[in-house]
C-alpha cells in the first residue's frame, strides 16, 4: 500500500489531480454545514449580479439565487450521482464479465452477444432513449448512465476472469470442494477487484459528464434542485450577457472531470506490475552500459568473445549481482553449453551480449563483448541493430516471446528478412518456405499463413528457430530452446543445430540444465552458479571429471534414461539470492565439503589452459 | 486392491457449433481406454503433447465429464463429474506450482478450504491436521501466514503437494511436478513424493514428458499416443525393451550422456490430423515397419512377453 501511494505521489500530474479531487470531495461533503444561502430561493430583484458582489461571492444566476450555493449543492449531487451510476455499472458489469468469463463456452457466448449488441448502439443515443422510456429525472439519468457503462464493465472484467478462471488455483479449488458461487466470490473476486478499481476511476469522470449532459438537456434533474448540468443549461440563455452563470459550473466540471483522469491515469500505472518492479520510465531499447573501472583489452578468443563481464539489476536499494565477471567465448563451428540452475545468470548473460536486458533496472557495470574483435557495449544502437538477427541471433525458451500473435507466421519471417536485405515479396516468401522447411515444419506452404496460436507448441518453437536461422547468422544463442518440447521433437531442432553448425560453421552458445544435451550438442561446457561461471572445460572430461562439488552433485541429481527406479540424489537447500552474497563461495551452505577457508575471500578460477574451476578443494586435482 | 479402475473411458470435445447450431465433429482427445493402478503403486504416463495426458488426469478427477466410461476407485463408481466428491479420494498436484496457489490467498487459507469443504472440520482440528501434514512435507509452520508469491518454484510445490494430502485422497495425479522445478530441487521433490507413498500408503499416477524422470519413480509405465495407451508393462522393461515402435522412439529421442546425436526419425514424416484422424494405426504415418494392414485395422491393445501389452500388429521382439 504504501509502494502504491509512493508511485501514486511519484506522478507529479496525479498527485496534482489527488489534490483537487480531494478539495473538492471536502467542498461537497462539509457544504450542509457551511453558512450558505439556500440554493433554491429565488430573488429576481438581485439576478445577474457580477461575481465579488457582497453577499453572492460568484455572483447570481437568472432568478437571484445565490451561485456559490447552487455550484457546492450542485457538485454535491453531481458527484453522488456519478459516484452512485459508476458503482452500480461496477456492481453489474462485474457480475456479467465474472460470470460469462468463469462459465465461458455458451453462456460466455450469449451474454457477450447480449452485450456486444448494447455496445452497437452510440452511447449517448442509447441513453437518451432510456430516460425518453422512463422519463425524465435524476433518478432514470442515474440509471441510463450506468446502463449505458455495464457493458464497459463486463467486457473489460470478462477478460480478466477468462485469463484466471484457466488458471490452475480455480482447479484446485473445486478440487478442495468448493462451489461455483463460492470461487466466485473468494477466489476470482478478490483477483478481479484491481482492475474493476482502475476501471471505475477512469470511468467514472465520464459518467459525472454524462450524467450532466442529460442534466443539460433537462432530461435529468428537474428545476429548482441544482446539478452542475442542469446549471449550464439554465444559464445556456445567457451565455453572451452573463457569461459567469455559464464559466462558474463549466469550471468546477473541468476541474472534477481532469482531476479524477489525471488520478486515474495515476493508480492505473502505479498498479501495473512492470512500473511497479522499475522506475516510472519507457525501457531503454539498449541496455544501460555503465562500465566503472576498465574495459578489457581485445585478446583475439573467438568470434563471439565475452570478457570479465558484470550485469547488475538495481531495485531500490537493492543491488542484484546477476552476472558476475564472466568471460566465455565461442568459435565458428563450435557449439559452447551453458549450465545452471535458475537464477544461476545464463539468460542475462545471454541477453547482454546484444544489449536486450531491460534497463531499468538491468545495468552493465562492467566488462566487455567483442565481436570479430569489436567491443558491442561501446556499438551504437544503430550498428547493434544491424546485427541484431543478422550476426547474432536469439533462441529463446517460450517462442511466443519472438512470435507476434496477430500476425501470420509467415509475414513475420518475411518482415525478418526484409529487415536486413532489402528483397522482392516472391522471393522472401519462398526462402521463408524454404526456411520452414529446414526446421521440418510439415506442409510449410500451406502453414506460413497459420497464425501462431493454430500451431502446436513444438512447432511454434520451431517457428521461432526458422526466425533466427532468416539471415544466416554467424552466432546462436539458444536459451533453453528445447526444455519445453517432447523429445522426438528436441532430438530433431538437435539435430537441426548440429548439421548448421558442421556445414555452415555457426557458432551456437546454447543455455541449458539438461546434461544429456549438452552431452550430445556441446564441444565445451560452463557451468554457472549465483553468476559466476565455476567451472568451464571440454564436455566429455567435464561429465567424466567434474572437478567442482556442485558440477558433480548438479549431475547425481539429473536421473538417466535406463537405470530404473531409484532414489534421486538431491542438493539440500536453495540456490542464493545474488543481492547479498557471501564472502567465498556462493556453494558453501551447500556443499558437504566445505571449510573456513571457503568463506574467506575470492575464489578464483584455477586449473590447466582448456579446464578450470573455482573451488579450493576440487573434486580432481587440475594439473 | 485395485485403488484405480478404469473402463473404456473416453472424451471428445465438441468443436465448431455456434451461440445456437449442434457442433459437428468432434476431437477424440482420448479414445475409449481401459486400465488398472493397484495400490501403492506408482503409474507412470508419457506421451507427446498433445496426446491425451492432461485430459485424461482431468476426467479422472472429476474436472472434465467423460464422454464414456466409467471410473471405479477402490471398487466405489464414481460417474458424476462432481469435484467435491471425488476430492476425498483422487486429488491433483498442478504442474506450475505458483499458478496453482491463489495469489490472494495466504497459505493457511489454501489449505484449509479441503479441510473445510470437503471434511467440515472446526478451526481447531484444521490447525491439527495442518501442523501433522506440514510436518510430513518439511514446511515449517511459520509459512502459513504469507502469501504465494513469497516461496520459490520447490516450496510452492510442496505446499501444493501438502494442499493434496489435506484431503486425505487414495489417489494423487501427479501431472508434471517437476518439470517447473529446478534439478536440484527436482530431486528433493521427488524424494519427498516417494517418502509420502509409503507413509500414506497411497497411490501415484505421474505425468511426464521426462523419460528419464518417469523411469525413475514409476512401478509402470503407460505410453499414450494420440489419445490410445499404445503400451503398458513395467518402469524397468518399457524403455529398454520397447515392443511398440513409438515407445522405441521416444526411448532413441532421449539425450543420453554417451549416444551420438542423431535424429531418430525421417524429417518429413507427418504427424497424425485430430480433425481428421487416420483409419488403422495412428502411428503408421511416422512408423518404420508400417504395412498395409496398418492402414485399415486398428491395433488392439495385447500382452507380449510376461508383463508387457502393446497395440501393433508387427511388435519389436523383446
Ligand atoms: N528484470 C529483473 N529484475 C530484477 N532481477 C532480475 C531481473 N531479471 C533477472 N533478474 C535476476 O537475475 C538473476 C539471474 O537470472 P537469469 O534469468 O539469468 O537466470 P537463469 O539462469 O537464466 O534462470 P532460468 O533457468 O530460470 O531461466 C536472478 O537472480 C534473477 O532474479
Ligand atoms: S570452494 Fe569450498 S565450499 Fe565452494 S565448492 Fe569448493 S569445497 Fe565447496
Ligand atoms: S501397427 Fe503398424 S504402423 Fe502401427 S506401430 Fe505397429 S507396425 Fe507401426
Ligand atoms: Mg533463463
Amino acid at each position: 500500500m504504501t509502494t502504491f501511494l509512493k508511485l501514486l505521489f511519484r506522478n507529479r500530474l496525479a498527485a496534482v489531480g489527488a489534490v483537487v479531487l480531494a478539495a473538492i470531495l471536502l467542498l461537497a461533503l462539509i457544504t450542509p454545514i457551511l453558512p450558505l444561502a439556500d440554493p433554491d430561493v429565488t430573488a429576481t430583484a438581485d439576478r445577474f449580479q457580477r461575481p465579488f458582489s457582497t453577499g453572492h461571492l460568484l455572483g447570481t444566476d437568472h432568478l437571484g439565487r445565490d451561485l456559490l450555493s447552487r455550484l457546492l449543492w450542485g457538485t454535491r449531487l453531481s458527484l453522488a450521482v456519478g459516484i452512485v451510476a459508476a458503482l452500480v455499472a461496477a456492481t453489474i458489469g462485474s457480475g456479467i464479465g465474472i460470470v460469462a468469463g468463469y462459465f465461458g463456452g455458451r453462456t460466455d457466448n450469449i451474454i457477450m452477444r447480449g452485450v456486444d449488441m448494447l455496445m452497437a448502439f452510440p452511447y449517448i443515443l442509447l441513453a437518451l432513449a432510456i430516460v425518453a422510456a422512463l422519463g425524465p429525472g435524476l433518478m432514470n439519468a442515474l440509471i441510463a448512465v450506468a446502463a449505458v457503462n455495464i457493458p464497459f464493465f463486463a467486457r473489460n472484467i470478462r477478460g480478466v476472469t477468462v485469463g484466471l478462471a484457466g488458471r490452475e488455483f480455480i482447479d484446485a479449488a473445486r478440487l478442495a470442494g468448493m462451489g461455483h458461487t463460492r470461487i466466485i466470490l473468494t477466489e476470482l473476486l478478490p483477483n478481479v477487484l484491481s482492475t474493476i478499481v482502475i476501471a471505475m476511476s477512469t470511468t467514472v469522470g465520464w459518467m459525472i459528464l454524462e450524467t450532466a449532459g442529460l442534466s443539460f438537456l433537462g432530461l435529468g434533474s428537474q428545476p429548482p434542485q441544482a446539478d452542475l448540468g442542469s446549471m449550464l443549461g439554465e444559464a445556456r440563455s445567457a451565455l453572451i450577457t452573463n457569461p459567469h452563470t455559464s464559466v462558474v459550473p463549466g469550471i468546477m466540471i473541468f476541474l472534477i472531470v481532469m482531476s479524477i483522469n489525471l488520478l486515474g491515469d495515476g493508480v492505473r500505472d502505479a498498479l501495473d506490475p512492470r512500473l511497479r518492479s522499475g522506475a516510472l520510465t519507457r525501457p531503454r531499447a539498449v541496455t544501460l552500459v555503465d562500465r566503472r573501472g576498465n574495459v578489457p583489452h581485445a585478446d583475439q578468443k573467438g568470434l563471439l568473445n565475452i570478457q570479465q563481464l558484470e550485469t547488475q539489476f538495481h531495485v531500490g536499494p537493492r543491488v542484484y549481482r546477476a552476472v558476475n565477471k564472466v568471460s566465455l567465448h565461442v568459435n565458428p563451428g563450435e557449439a559452447l553449453g551453458v549450465i545452471g540452475e535458475s537464477g544461476s545468470g545464463k539468460s542475462v548473460t545471454a541477453l547482454s551480449v546484444m544489449g536486450l536486458v531491460a534497463s531499468p533496472p538491468g545495468v552493465i557495470t562492467g566488462g566487455a563483448v567483442r565481436y570479430e574483435g569489436e567491443d558491442l557495449l561501446a556499438a551504437s544502437y544503430d550498428s547493434l541493430r544491424r546485427k541484431r538477427g543478422n550476426n547474432v541471433a536469439y533462441i529463446f525458451q517460450d517462442p511466443l516471446s519472438t512470435l507476434h500473435p496477430l500476425y501470420r507466421v509467415g509475414d513475420q519471417l518475411i518482415e525478418a528478412i526484409q529487415a536486413h536485405h532489402k528483397v522482392p515479396d516472391a522471393e522472401a516468401k519462398a526462402r521463408a518456405i524454404e526456411l520452414l522447411k529446414a526446421v521440418r515444419i510439415p506442409n510449410p506452404e500451406s502453414r506460413i499463413r497459420n497464425f501462431p496460436h493454430e500451431m502446436s507448441g513444438g512447432m511454434r518453437q520451431r517457428v521461432g528457430i526458422a526466425m533466427a536461422l532468416a539471415n544466416d547468422p554467424d552466432v546462436i544463442i539458444a536459451d533453453e530452446p528445447t526444455t519445453a518440447l517432447d523429445v522426438t521433437v528436441q532430438a530433431q531442432i538437435l539435430s537441426l543445430l548440429d548439421d548448421l553448425r558442421r556445414e555452415r560453421g555457426l557458432a551456437i552458445i546454447f543455455i541449458t540444465h539438461d546434461f544429456g544435451v549438452v552431452a550430445q550438442l556441446c564441444d565445451r561446457v560452463a557451468v554457472m552458479y549465483a553468476g559466476r561461471i565455476v567451472e568451464e572445460g571440454p564436455t566429455a572430461t567435464i561429465l567424466e571429471h567434474p572437478a567442482h562439488p556442485y558440477t558433480k552433485r548438479l549431475m547425481a541429481c539429473v536421473p538417466e534414461l535406463g537405470g530404473g527406479k531409484r532414489e534421486l540424489a538431491a542438493i539440500p537447500g536453495l540456490p542464493p539470492v545474488v543481492s547479498d552474497l557471501p564472502p567465498g563461495c556462493a556453494f558453501a551452505p551447500r556443499c558437504t565439503k566445505a571449510t573456513e577457508a571457503c568463506q574467506q575471500g575470492e575464489i578464483d578460477l584455477a586449473g590447466t589452459a582448456t579446464h578450470t574451476v573455482r573451488c579450493i578443494h576440487p573434486e580432481e586435482e587440475l594439473a | 486392491m485395485t485403488a484405480l479402475k478404469v473402463r473404456d473411458l473416453s472424451k471428445t470435445f465438441p468443436i465448431g457449433g455456434g451461440l445456437l447450431g449442434r457442433a459437428r465433429a468432434g476431437v477424440r482427445a482420448v479414445r475409449p481406454m481401459s486400465f488398472e493402478v493397484q495400490t501403492g503403486e506408482t503409474l507412470g504416463i508419457v506421451g507427446e503433447s498433445g496426446c491425451g495426458k492432461s485430459t485424461l488426469a482431468r476426467m479422472l478427477v472429476g474436472l472434465l465429464e467423460p464422454t464414456t466410461g466409467r471410473i471405479e476407485i477402490e471398487d466405489r463408481p464414481l460417474d458424476n463429474a462432481d469435484p467435491a466428491a471425488f476430492g476425498k479420494l483422487i486429488q491433483y498436484v498442478f504442474q506450475d506450482p505458483v499458478s496453482s496457489l491463489n495469489p490472494r490467498k495466504t497459505i493457511k487459507q489454501i489449505m484449509e478450504a479441503p479441510l473445510k469443504r470437503l471434511y467440515g472440520l472446526d478451526a481447531e482440528e484444521r490447525m491439527g491436521r495442518i501442523r501433522e501434514i506440514f510436518a510430513s512435507v518439511n514446511l515449517r509452520e511459520e509459512f502459513l501466514d504469507r502469501y504465494p508469491h513469497e516461496f520459490s518454484g520447490g516450496q510452492a510445490q510442496r505446499i501444493g503437494i501438502a494442499r493434496a494430502l489435506a484431503a486425505a485422497p487414495r489417489i494423487i495425479i501427479l501431472d508434471e511436478p517437476v518439470s517447473a522445478l529446478d534439478v536440484s530441487v527436482q530431486a528433493q521433490v521427488l524424494n519427498l513424493l516417494a517418502g509420502l507413498r509409503e507413509e500414506f500408503n497411497l497411490t501415484y499416477l505421474f505425468i511426464s514428458h521426462d523419460l528419464a524422470v518417469v523411469e525413475a519413480v514409476s512401478d509402470r509405465i503407460m505410453v499414450l499416443y494420440f489419445g490410445s495407451v499404445v503400451e503398458i508393462g513395467p518402469a524397468e522393461e518399457v524403455f529398454k525393451t520397447p515392443r511398440h515402435p513409438y515407445t522405441k522412439l521416444l526411448a532413441d529421442s532421449a539425450p543420453v550422456v554417451g549416444r551420438a546425436l542423431s535424429a531418430p526419425e525421417q524429417k518429413d514424416s507427418e504427424l497424425p490430423d485430430p480433425l481428421n484422424p487416420p483409419t488403422g494405426c495412428a502411428f503408421a504415418g511416422r512408423c518404420p515397419r508400417a504395412t498395409e494392414r496398418c492402414l485399415t485395422a486398428e491395433p488392439e491393445l495385447k500382452p507380449l512377453g510376461e508383463h508387457q501389452l502393446a497395440a501393433c500388429h508387427h511388435p519389436l521382439e523383446g
